[in-house]
C-alpha cells in the first residue's frame, strides 16, 4: 500500500519559495503514483489586451510551443513524450497556464522546457503567419456551438468597460492584422519570473525540486510587468437583453448577474446559492465541468428539466481575480417557446430574490460542494491546477480553506447576496433564437 | 517481479463480477456498473432503445420514484452519469467512503429494478429530441455520423445511437421494460469499485446487493461481417451556417481480439495520436496552419471497429487538408514507420500506464475495458511487452491491411458546397 497522503487541502503541506528574480514556487509531495506534475501559470490573459489586440494571450500561447533557442521546434515533439507523459496549456482571462504530467523521472525535463519557455521562445514569423489560421480555424470552430456564441456576446453586452468583455480568442479583424512584433512584444513584457507562479506535485521530495528549479530559473532576468490597473465596470442601471438570430435548430437562453471576484465578501455565499439554484460543480476548472453538476433535485432543474420545458439547465460562478459573471444557461426543449423557458428561468431567480433559500437547501449544498471539493482533488495534476490558479486570481493560500469557507457561510447571507446580486436592474438576458 | 495493480476479481454465483482495487489518495470511492445492453442491441426498424434506457434508468425503481432518487443522490454530492456506447450500457459515480453502502444500494436498484415510470419517460422524450436536433445542428457530429452510417450501412455500428427524431417517438415504456429485462441480467454486470476500501468489504458489499438477483443469459451481438468499401465514398452534407468544415474520414478495420491489435495500435498512434495528432498534426497543424484540430482513432471491439480521422478546417481548405490527409496515409502505406517513431510511440503508450491509473475513475475504467475484452488481471503488466514485440514491418503490414486512400469513406460537414475530390 502507498503512504496515505497529506490531505490535499492543507496549507502545511505546500512547501512555498520566491526566488531573488520573483519566482514564485511552489511544491507538494504525494506519493501515491510515480508521478510528478508541473504548472507554470503566468498573470496575464484576456484581461490585460486593449482593443487592436484581443486575442493576443492566447495567441501567444501558441506560439509558446514552437521552439525555443534551445530547444529546435522540431525536436519538442518527444521530450515529455518519452515518460508517458501529457503536456499542455490554456488561457483564460486572468492567466495563461503550461502543464506538464508524466513519469516523476522526467522532472528535470519538464523545468527545463518551462525554463525555456518563460524567456527564450522564438516567434519565427513564418511560425506566427501559420499559427494565424490554426486560431481562425479554432475560433471557426467556436463559432459553430451556438451556446458559445451567445456566451461571447452576452459577455460583451454585460460588460461595458471592464476588459473581461472581450472573448479570450480575441475578435477576428485584430486576429487578421496582429503582427509577429505584437505577439513577441507582450510575450516579453509578460513572461518572467516575476510574473510567474511554477507549481510542482508529485512523487518527489522538496529539496529535489527546490535543486533543479534553482538550476533551470535561477538565472532568468525579472521584466518590467507595468501593469495597468483595469477599468472598474460602472454600475449596471437597468436589464439588458441580446439576441442572436441565427439559423440553427434548438434555442438558448443566458442570463448574466454581475458577480464578485473570488475575495469578495459575496463569492462563497453566491456559489452556496448557486449549488442550490443549478447543482453542485466544485471550483476546479480543468476538472469539474467535465463531470455533471449534482442537480436532479436543484431549483432551476426542478422548475426547468423536469417540467419539460428544458432539456438542460446549467449555473457558473467562475473563481475571476475581479468581478466578473455568474451566469444561468438554459437549453430549450424543441418545441418550446423561449418566451416560456425564459419567465419560468426569471421566476425562479426572483424567488431566490424575495425569499431566499431554506436551512435544508443550505445544509444539502454545503454537503455537496463539500464532496466536490474531494472529488476534485484526486490527481496530482488537479491539486496542482489548483494552488496555481488560485494563486493567479488572488493567492494559493486561499485554496486550502475552500471547505471551510463554504462552512462559514450562512442563510442570512446567502439570502442577503440574492437579494442584491439577482436584482432584475443588474441582469443581462441574451436569446439565442433560431431561424428553421 | 513487477507489482502491478492487482485488482480483484470474483464472479458471485449469479454471475455478477465484481472488480475492487484500494487505493487512498482521497476519501472517495468510485462505482462503475457496466452492462452489456449497448446500442447494438436495438431492434433494426427503432434505433435509439438503448439510448433511452440511459436517459430514464435512474428515474424510478420500485422502491424509489425519480424525485427520491435524486434527493438520496445529491445530498450525497453524488452525480449518477448513466451512459451508452455500442456494446455497453454504463452507470458511474463518486462518493464519500462514508456513504459507499448506501450509493451503492441507490446504484443496484437502478440496475435491478428500474420502473420506467411513464411521466418521465415522456419527459426525457423531448430531452432526447432535443439532443438529436443539437446533433443535427453540429457540424463535428454530422459528420461523424455520416461516415459511420456510409462505413457500416445496416451494420449496427452504422446506427446512430441516440436513434432518430421518429424512432425516439416510438419507444415506449414497454420497449424499456422488455429491453431491460432482457439485457440488463447479472450475467451481462460488471461493477467495478475502487477507492479508499477493503477490495473484500467491497466484494461482499456487493454480493450482499447483487447476490439474489435472477435473470437470463446474456448475450452480445457479434461476429456479424462488415462489406469492404469498394471505390472512394464521398458525402458532402452543406450547412451554410456554420463558419468551420468538419471533415471525418475512415474505414472500417479490426476486432479487438485480432491478433494484429497492437500493430494498429501503434500504426493509429503514429499516424494521428503522438504527440499533437501525430503525422496529420504535423502536416495539416504545424506545418500547412490549416486546422485547429486533426488527430486520428482506433476504436477496435468485438466487431470490426472503424479508423477514423478528424479535423476542422476553415471551408477554403476542404480540398487540400483532404488531399493532405491523402497523402499522409499513402506514405504510411507506401513506406510504413521510421524505427524512430515506432520507439517513440511505444515508449509514449507504455509509459503513459501509470497516468491512465492515477485516479480512481481511471482505474475502474481500465478494469472495465480488461474485463469487456478478457484481457486478464495482469495486463498492466503484460501490455508492455506485447507492444515491445511489434516491430516496423507489422505497423506497415497493418498500414497496408487498413488503409487505402483510393477505398477510402470521406465525409465533409459544414460551410463547404463541393466538391469533393
Amino acid at each position: 500500500m502507498p503512504a496515505l497522503a497529506p490531505p490535499p487541502q492543507s496549507a502545511s503541506a505546500v512547501h512555498e519559495e520566491v526566488l531573488d528574480n520573483g519566482l514564485r514556487v511552489l511544491v507538494q509531495s504525494v506519493h501515491t503514483a510515480p508521478l510528478a506534475t508541473v504548472w507554470c501559470w503566468y498573470r496575464v490573459g484576456s484581461r490585460d489586451e486593449i482593443p487592436g489586440l484581443t486575442g493576443v494571450s492566447h495567441w501567444v500561447e501558441h506560439m509558446n510551443f514552437k521552439g525555443t533557442a534551445n530547444i529546435p521546434r522540431d525536436q519538442i515533439k518527444g521530450i515529455i513524450e518519452k515518460y508517458g507523459g501529457y503536456w499542455n496549456g490554456y488561457t483564460w482571462i486572468d492567466q495563461t497556464t503550461y502543464t506538464e504530467t508524466a513519469t516523476r523521472d522526467a522532472l528535470d525535463h519538464m523545468l527545463f522546457i518551462e525554463a525555456e519557455r518563460m524567456r527564450s521562445c522564438l516567434y519565427d514569423p513564418a511560425d506566427c503567419e501559420s499559427e494565424r489560421t490554426v486560431i481562425i480555424s479554432e475560433l471557426q470552430g467556436g463559432e459553430n456551438d451556438p451556446e458559445q456564441l451567445l456566451d461571447q456576446e452576452l459577455t460583451a453586452t454585460a460588460f461595458r468597460a471592464h476588459s473581461y468583455r472581450h472573448p479570450t480568442i480575441g475578435w477576428l479583424s485584430d486576429l487578421q492584422t496582429m503582427t509577429r512584433d505584437d505577439l513577441y512584444a507582450h510575450y516579453r513584457r509578460f513572461y518572467a519570473p516575476n510574473n510567474a507562479t511554477l507549481v510542482i506535485v508529485g512523487d518527489v521530495s522538496r529539496a529535489d525540486v527546490m535543486r533543479h528549479v534553482v538550476k533551470h530559473f535561477a538565472r532568468l532576468e525579472p521584466s518590467d510587468v507595468r501593469r495597468r490597473s483595469s477599468t472598474i465596470e460602472p454600475e449596471q442601471l437597468g436589464e439588458r437583453r441580446m439576441t442572436i438570430s441565427k439559423e440553427g435548430t434548438t434555442a438558448y437562453l443566458k442570463v448574466g448577474f454581475h458577480a464578485p471576484g473570488v475575495t469578495g465578501d459575496d463569492f462563497f455565499p453566491l456559489l452556496v446559492l448557486d449549488t442550490v439554484l443549478t447543482g453542485a460543480k466544485g471550483l476546479n476548472l480543468w476538472a469539474s465541468f467535465r463531470t455533471q453538476p449534482t442537480q436532479r433535485s436543484a431549483r432551476l432543474y426542478q422548475a426547468l428539466v423536469n417540467t419539460g420545458l428544458a432539456s438542460a439547465a446549467n449555473g457558473a460562478l467562475m473563481p475571476t481575480a475581479e468581478p466578473f459573471l455568474y451566469t444561468i444557461s438554459v437549453t430549450a426543449t424543441d418545441g418550446v417557446s423561449l418566451d416560456r423557458v425564459e419567465a419560468a428561468t426569471l421566476a425562479e431567480t426572483e424567488r431566490a430574490r424575495a425569499h431566499g433559500i431554506t436551512p435544508q437547501e443550505l445544509q444539502k449544498a454545503k454537503n455537496q460542494l463539500r464532496a466536490r471539493f474531494v472529488f476534485e482533488n484526486d490527481s496530482i495534476t488537479n491539486i496542482a491546477h489548483q494552488l496555481g490558479f488560485f494563486e493567479t486570481v488572488a493567492s494559493w493560500t486561499l485554496y486550502p480553506t475552500l471547505a471551510q469557507r463554504i462552512e462559514a457561510v450562512t442563510i442570512e447571507e446567502v439570502n442577503r447576496v440574492a437579494a442584491h446580486r439577482l436584482k432584475p436592474t443588474s441582469r443581462t438576458v441574451g436569446r439565442f433564437e433560431p431561424i428553421q | 517481479m513487477i507489482a502491478g495493480l492487482a485488482p480483484t476479481r470474483e464472479v458471485l454465483a449469479n454471475g455478477v463480477t465484481v472488480l475492487a482495487k484500494r487505493t487512498s489518495t482521497t476519501p472517495a470511492v468510485t462505482l462503475i456498473a457496466n452492462l452489456r445492453a449497448g446500442s447494438v442491441h436495438d431492434p433494426a426498424e427503432l434505433p435509439g432503445v438503448a439510448h433511452f434506457i440511459s436517459r430514464t434508468i435512474d428515474r424510478g425503481t420500485e422502491r424509489y420514484s425519480a424525485d427520491e432518487l435524486a434527493e438520496q443522490l445529491d445530498s450525497r454530492g453524488v452525480t449518477l452519469t448513466a451512459s451508452v456506447t455500442r456494446h455497453t450500457l454504463s452507470l458511474a459515480c463518486t462518493c464519500l467512503v462514508e456513504d459507499l453502502d448506501d450509493v451503492l444500494g441507490l446504484v443496484a436498484e437502478v440496475v435491478m429494478r428500474p420502473s420506467f415510470p411513464v411521466v418521465e419517460v415522456d419527459r426525457r422524450r423531448g430531452e432526447i429530441v432535443t439532443l438529436i436536433r443539437q446533433d443535427e445542428d453540429n457540424p463535428a457530429a454530422v459528420a461523424v455520423e455520416t461516415l459511420m452510417s456510409m462505413l457500416y450501412g445496416s451494420h449496427p455500428y452504422g446506427r446512430r445511437a441516440r436513434g432518430t427524431r421518429a424512432s425516439v417517438e416510438l419507444i415506449d415504456r414497454q420497449m424499456l421494460q422488455r429491453f431491460h429485462a432482457a439485457h440488463c441480467v447479472p450475467q451481462g454486470l460488471a461493477l467495478a469499485v475502487v477507492g479508499d476500501i477493503d477490495p473484500a468489504r467491497a466484494v461482499d458489499a456487493a454480493r450482499t446487493i447483487f447476490g439474489a438477483w435472477k435473470g437470463g443469459a446474456a448475450v452480445d451481438v457479434t461476429g456479424m461481417s462488415v462489406a469492404s468499401a469498394s471505390g472512394r465514398q464521398r458525402r458532402v452534407v452543406s450547412m451554410m451556417n456554420k463558419s468551420q468544415t468538419d471533415i471525418a474520414y475512415g474505414f472500417a478495420t479490426i476486432t479487438r481480439q485480432d491478433a494484429s491489435y497492437y500493430a494498429y495500435s501503434l500504426m493509429n498512434n503514429i499516424l494521428g495520436q503522438y504527440s499533437l495528432g501525430g503525422r496529420l498534426g504535423d502536416s495539416i497543424r504545424e506545418q500547412q496552419g490549416m486546422a485547429y484540430y486533426v488527430s486520428s482513432s482506433l476504436d477496435a471491439n468485438l466487431m470490426p471497429g472503424p479508423l477514423v480521422i478528424r479535423a476542422g478546417v476553415s471551408p477554403a481548405n476542404v480540398t487540400k487538408a483532404v488531399a493532405s490527409i491523402d497523402t499522409e496515409l499513402q506514405k504510411l502505406v507506401d513506406a510504413g514507420p521510421t524505427e524512430q517513431e515506432l520507439q517513440e510511440s511505444k515508449q509514449y503508450l507504455i509509459g503513459s500506464m501509470p497516468r491512465t491509473l492515477e485516479t480512481n475513475m481511471g482505474i475502474a475504467t481500465y478494469l472495465q475495458t480488461v474485463e469487456f475484452f478478457g484481457l486478464g488481471l495482469d495486463y498492466d503488466i503484460q501490455m508492455p511487452d506485447l507492444l515491445r514485440a511489434v516491430t516496423p514491418e507489422h505497423v506497415h503490414n497493418a498500414a497496408r491491411r487498413a488503409i487505402d486512400p483510393a477505398n477510402a469513406t470521406v465525409v465533409v460537414a459544414g460551410p463547404f458546397e463541393g466538391p469533393l475530390s
